[in-house]
Order: C-alpha cells, then sequence, then structure tokens
C-alpha cells in the first residue's frame, strides 16, 4: 500500500518533467519548423512584424549572468569562509540566517528595490566612475541617466545569488575536516593561508558545483531583471544601456502575446530549459565526480 | 602573551621595531608579518563581504518598510482593490491565500511521498537516484518556464487563465523543496526508533505512519512552511497563467475565472498611472515581504526546536 503510494508519486514526478519538456518541444514546433536554428542569430523581436530572433535576449541572459556570477562567486564564496571560518559562534548564529533571509526575498521585491534604490545609485555613482576609469573597455560606455540597464540587472542578480552560493559553500567548508586545518595551523599557517592551502583545495569541485547552481539562478531569473533591464531594443557592447534576457522577454510577452508570437515564446523558453538542464546535470557531475568525502575516505 | 602565541595570533609583539632580529627565531620578522598582514587583509576581506550582504538586506528592508508603512492601514487590508481609485488589498491576500492553498494541498502529500519513497520505502534504488536527479532538475527549473508549461498545459486547453491554473505552477514549484526537506529529515530520524517499531512486530508501514512519520512532522512542517513562503511570493508563473483578472472585483472561484494574488497587485499596481499607485504597491510589498520573513524565521524556531526534541 505505502509502497504503491510512494511510487505512484515518485512516478508522477518523473512524469512530470517529462510531460513539462514534451510541452515546450510541442508548444515550440511551428516556431522551430518556421526559423529553424537560424532563430538564435536574429536579434529583432517585433511581433507586430511577425519578426522572432532569439539573439538579444541570449545575450542579455549571457551578461546579466556574467556579471552576477562574477561578483556573487567571491563574495558568496567569502562570505561562506567567513561564516565557516573565521566568524566567532555568536556572530555566525545571526549573521548566517540573516543571508539566508536574503534569499527568501521574493524577487518581485528584490527587482522594486532594484528599481527605486540600485538604478538611480547605479546612474549617479558608478556608470561616471566606470566609464572614467574603463572606458577603454566598449562594455563600459557612456553613462546613462535612468540606470535600467543589462548592468543594473547583473547586480540584482548578483544579490539573489550571493546568498545561494554563500549558503552552499558554508555547508562545504564546514565538513572539511578539523585535523587538516588544525595541522595547517600547527605547521605556523596563517588563518588565510590555512584557508587558500587546505579549506579551498579540500572543497574545490563542491564549490564548482555550488557555483553552477548560482548561475542557474540567475539565468533563470524572470522579474528582477524584467522590472530593471529596460527592456531595450538590440545588442548593444555598453552594459549601461537597456537590454532584454530570456526569462524576462518570455515573461513580459506572454501578459497580451500577439498573433504567432506564442510559439516563439514557447521556442525561447525551450532553449531557457535545455540551458537550464544542463546546468543541473553538470552541477550534479561536477559535486559526483569530485565529491569530496568520498576523495578523502578512499 | 608570550612572543610566539603573538606571531601565532598573527600580532607583533611589544619591542619589535621593524627590524630582523636573529637569535631569536620565533619573533616575527619579515616574511612573517608580510604573511601575517595578507592575512589580516583576507579575513578583513571577508568580513566585509558578509557585512555587505547583511548592510543589503537591512536595505532592502528598509527600503520596503518605509515606502510601505504610510499605506498600511486596517482599510488596506480589509477592503478590495478599486483598480486605479485606490482601494486595498484584501481580494489579493484571499485570493494568495486559497491559490498557494490549493497548491500546497497537492504539493505537501505528493512531495512528502516522495521523500518516504528517498529514505524509508526505497533508498538506493533505481526509482529512487532517477528522482533525485528529476528533483535537481525542478529545484533548478526556472519558475517562469513552469508557467509557460501550465499555460500549454491548462491555459491553451481551457482558453482561460485561472486561480487553478496558478496553484498547478505553485504547487510544481513547492513540489521538490517539500521532497527534499521531508527526506532530509526522515533520515534524521534515529534508527533506534525503527528498530523499537520492529522489535514490537508492527508492519513495516504501520512503522512509518505511527512511529517515523510523526518523529519527523516538525521538521516536515518546517520544510513545507518554507515552500509555502516561497510559493507566495511567486510572480513570473502566475503572470502567465493567472494574470488576467479583474483587479477591482473579489473573484475568488479558481476554476471559474483568474484569481487576484498579492505578488501580481505589487508587480502591476506598480506600473498603474495613479498617484496613489506607487503607495499601494509598496504596501503590498510591505505584507508581502513581513509574511515571507515571519515565515522563514518561524520555520527556523520549529527546525530547532524539532531538533532538539530528536535529541540532536
Amino acid at each position: 500500500m505505502l509502497y504503491a503510494a510512494c511510487a505512484l508519486a515518485g512516478l508522477s514526478a518523473l512524469a512530470l518533467v517529462a510531460e513539462i519538456v514534451r510541452e515546450l518541444v510541442r508548444g515550440a514546433a511551428p516556431a522551430i519548423s518556421r526559423y529553424g536554428l537560424a532563430f538564435v542569430l536574429h536579434s529583432r523581436w517585433a511581433p507586430n512584424f511577425g519578426r522572432f530572433g532569439g539573439a538579444q535576449a541570449l545575450y542579455g541572459t549571457g551578461m546579466t549572468s556574467a556579471i552576477a556570477l562574477a561578483l556573487a562567486a567571491p563574495i558568496g564564496l567569502a562570505i561562506g569562509l567567513y561564516l565557516a571560518v573565521l566568524a566567532p559562534s555568536g556572530v555566525r548564529a545571526v549573521v548566517g540566517p540573516l543571508v539566508e533571509l536574503l534569499a527568501a526575498i521574493p524577487s518581485v521585491i528584490v527587482g522594486f528595490w532594484g528599481v527605486d534604490v540600485l538604478a538611480p545609485f547605479v546612474a549617479h555613482h558608478l556608470e561616471g566612475p566606470l566609464h572614467a576609469a574603463l572606458g577603454g573597455i566598449p562594455l563600459f560606455g557612456a553613462p546613462q541617466t535612468t540606470g535600467l540597464s543589462v548592468f543594473t540587472a547583473g547586480l540584482t542578480l548578483a544579490l539573489m545569488v550571493v546568498p545561494i552560493v554563500a549558503a552552499l559553500s558554508r555547508d562545504l567548508f564546514a565538513t572539511v575536516p578539523r585535523e587538516l586545518t588544525d595541522g595547517a595551523a600547527a605547521l605556523g599557517a596563517t588563518r588565510w593561508e590555512v584557508i587558500r592551502g587546505v579549506v579551498l583545495p579540500a572543497t574545490a569541485s563542491g564549490l564548482a558545483a555550488a557555483i553552477v547552481l548560482g548561475l542557474g539562478r540567475a539565468l533563470g531569473e524572470a522579474i528582477a531583471v524584467l522590472q530593471v533591464i529596460g527592456d531595450g531594443e538590440g545588442i548593444h557592447a555598453s552594459l549601461f544601456l537597456p537590454g532584454n534576457a530570456l526569462a524576462p522577454r518570455i515573461a513580459q510577452e506572454f501578459i497580451s502575446p500577439v498573433g504567432n508570437e506564442i510559439p516563439a515564446l514557447f521556442y525561447l523558453g525551450l532553449i531557457l530549459l535545455a540551458i537550464e538542464l544542463s546546468i543541473s546535470l553538470i552541477a550534479r557531475w561536477i559535486g559526483r565526480r569530485f565529491d569530496v568525502t568520498r576523495a578523502l575516505s578512499t | 602573551m608570550s612572543a610566539r602565541a603573538a606571531s601565532l595570533a598573527g600580532r607583533r609583539p611589544r619591542g619589535d621595531q621593524g627590524r630582523r632580529t636573529t637569535g631569536t627565531p620565533l619573533r616575527p620578522a619579515g616574511n612573517l608579518r608580510r604573511r601575517a598582514a595578507i592575512s589580516r587583509a583576507a579575513e578583513l576581506a571577508m568580513a566585509s563581504a558578509a557585512a555587505l550582504a547583511v548592510a543589503l538586506l537591512v536595505d532592502v528592508v528598509a527600503t520596503v518598510v518605509a515606502n510601505g508603512a504610510p499605506a498600511i492601514s486596517l482599510a488596506f487590508l480589509t477592503q478590495p482593490s478599486r483598480g486605479l481609485a485606490g482601494g486595498g488589498i484584501a481580494n489579493a491576500l484571499v485570493g494568495s491565500a486559497v491559490m498557494v492553498a490549493l497548491a500546497a494541498a497537492i504539493a505537501i502529500p505528493l512531495g512528502v511521498l516522495i521523500g518516504l519513497l528517498l529514505s524509508e520505502v526505497a533508498p538506493g534504488s533505481r526509482l529512487a537516484s532517477a528522482l533525485e536527479l528529476v528533483l535537481d532538475m525542478l529545484q533548478g527549473l526556472p519558475t517562469v518556464l513552469v508557467g509557460v508549461f501550465v499555460f500549454g498545459l491548462i491555459v491553451t486547453a481551457e482558453h482561460k487563465e485561472t486561480g487553478l491554473a496558478g496553484a498547478v505552477a505553485l504547487s510544481i514549484i513547492m513540489l521538490p523543496l517539500i521532497a527534499r526537506s521531508s527526506q532530509q529529515v526522515l533520515a534524521l530520524v534515529p534508527g533506534t526508533l525503527r528498530e523499537a517499531a520492529d522489535a514490537l512486530g508492527v508492519d513495516r508501514w504501520r512503522a512509518v505512519l505511527g512511529v517515523t512519520l510523526p518523529a519527523a512532522a516538525g521538521g516536515i512542517a518546517t520544510g513545507a512552511l518554507l515552500a509555502i513562503a516561497r510559493a507566495a511570493g511567486e510572480t513570473a508563473p502566475l503572470l502567465l497563467v493567472d494574470g488576467l483578472y479583474d483587479p477591482a472585483a473579489f473573484q475568488l472561484d479558481p476554476i471559474a475565472h483568474g484569481v487576484p494574488s498579492v505578488p501580481m497587485f505589487i508587480y502591476t499596481t506598480y506600473d498603474l498611472p495613479a498617484p496613489s499607485a506607487l503607495s499601494l504597491a509598496w504596501g503590498a510589498a510591505l505584507v508581502l515581504l513581513s509574511g515571507v520573513l515571519v515565515a522563514n524565521i518561524g520555520a527556523r524556531i520549529l527546525l530547532a526546536r524539532s531538533r532538539r526534541r530528536m535529541g540532536l
């Protein structure tokens, strides 16, 4: 009885994922047969003219996620290290939960904050100095007035990825055997040398998996990015210009789809699904292949 | 503090004026001072990263409180929205509650059964390892794609957006969270309890229902609470499958038509061309954020209590 009920629940979850893939393929089929793979090369998205291309959204997703990861990976790891290795237990008991609360904030509220607080801050205090210092790189173009941009979307995503990387890496760092860190300290290593020489190498693969999971979060976020990315057209070198990305474009266009736009949106969704499924497979593969605890026990 | 202890603590003992001292090998000198300085700088950087995260959390919460508090009143919580004319969020609150309750009614039994399968009934089986992979995939699935899926499955078939479609989407988001947390909590139940039940000759499934599940109930409730808090704040899937509703009406029949929700209220009200809209949207954001934070803190307390009861 119980076994049957459990097996049924398990099978329904398996069927659910298969059904999700099937439904997306089915919905995207008209667009796939019409546009083919060239879909990912065209950047114009003009529903009223029946023109659909995924290049701009793909570029936006790639750029925002890259910015998010470039900031959130080091900051998240630093927080994880602080919580697992450095912080006194009293501080740890307060700061740890607070960092996790950051991940609990609904994305519509994060996006709201991004529009109201972060975007003006970026426009007035970050774009100018960055352009002045790094203007030679086309990524840091002329400052804009609104702050609604690919860059701000990346920062907003970083805020959402940091707590994920921090919590996962903290739990990993806590698994490093005490004898290893104590041994290094007894040999005269400073705290940083213990971290760099023992803690980080012992957890490297798990950290990679944690960062990949954070990347998955950044790639799939729709609402917060939709609110701050500014819905611009075209692909621009400058990060300070508005753009768009896969998940927010899907969310936005589904509100009032025009004519044959829905299959094209399903096509975008299918691309996003393929990216996300490979991300979770990669994270799993890294975590498995280089399992810390297994490596230490053999 | 001895010179040696001082050097281990990365501090320079008094009397060392920065000269390379020979003869007393444990004095920090040259290289060691540099290493200690690097270590201190790294520690400072890590502590500042943590401080930055906390500061951002405080800033987000403070922004929501400062902008939302003026809108909060009894009328705001008890009156339905009147669209452009203002009003409150009562219909959105009740709509959210209806949808999340429906989603929980679907996801909690399924999730707990999957948790049981993974940790009690058939751990290590082929079905279990396939399920682990599938749960990872579901957990990493962008919520907007859950919306696309439900749109194709239900909305296209029925030719209308409904609260039920919203609830189904939310249940798909909750399912992996509940299954994972149940699995982890069930794995923590001491084996001695199961052995005691076995020794008394209790059936396998009666042992699960009468011993293991009750022992893990607190943890399972915690996981469910966290999943509910997560679902209550989801906007993207609702935008796709439950975005069309009359914002000024008390529409609460999830099968017949779209149902208002707090996240959708926040998202749509923010863009309304009415002077009071911004304040209403922040007010709703404050209500949602308080609910989510209270649920998260409450779940943490519940978890600590159930762990203590299990003697962990």
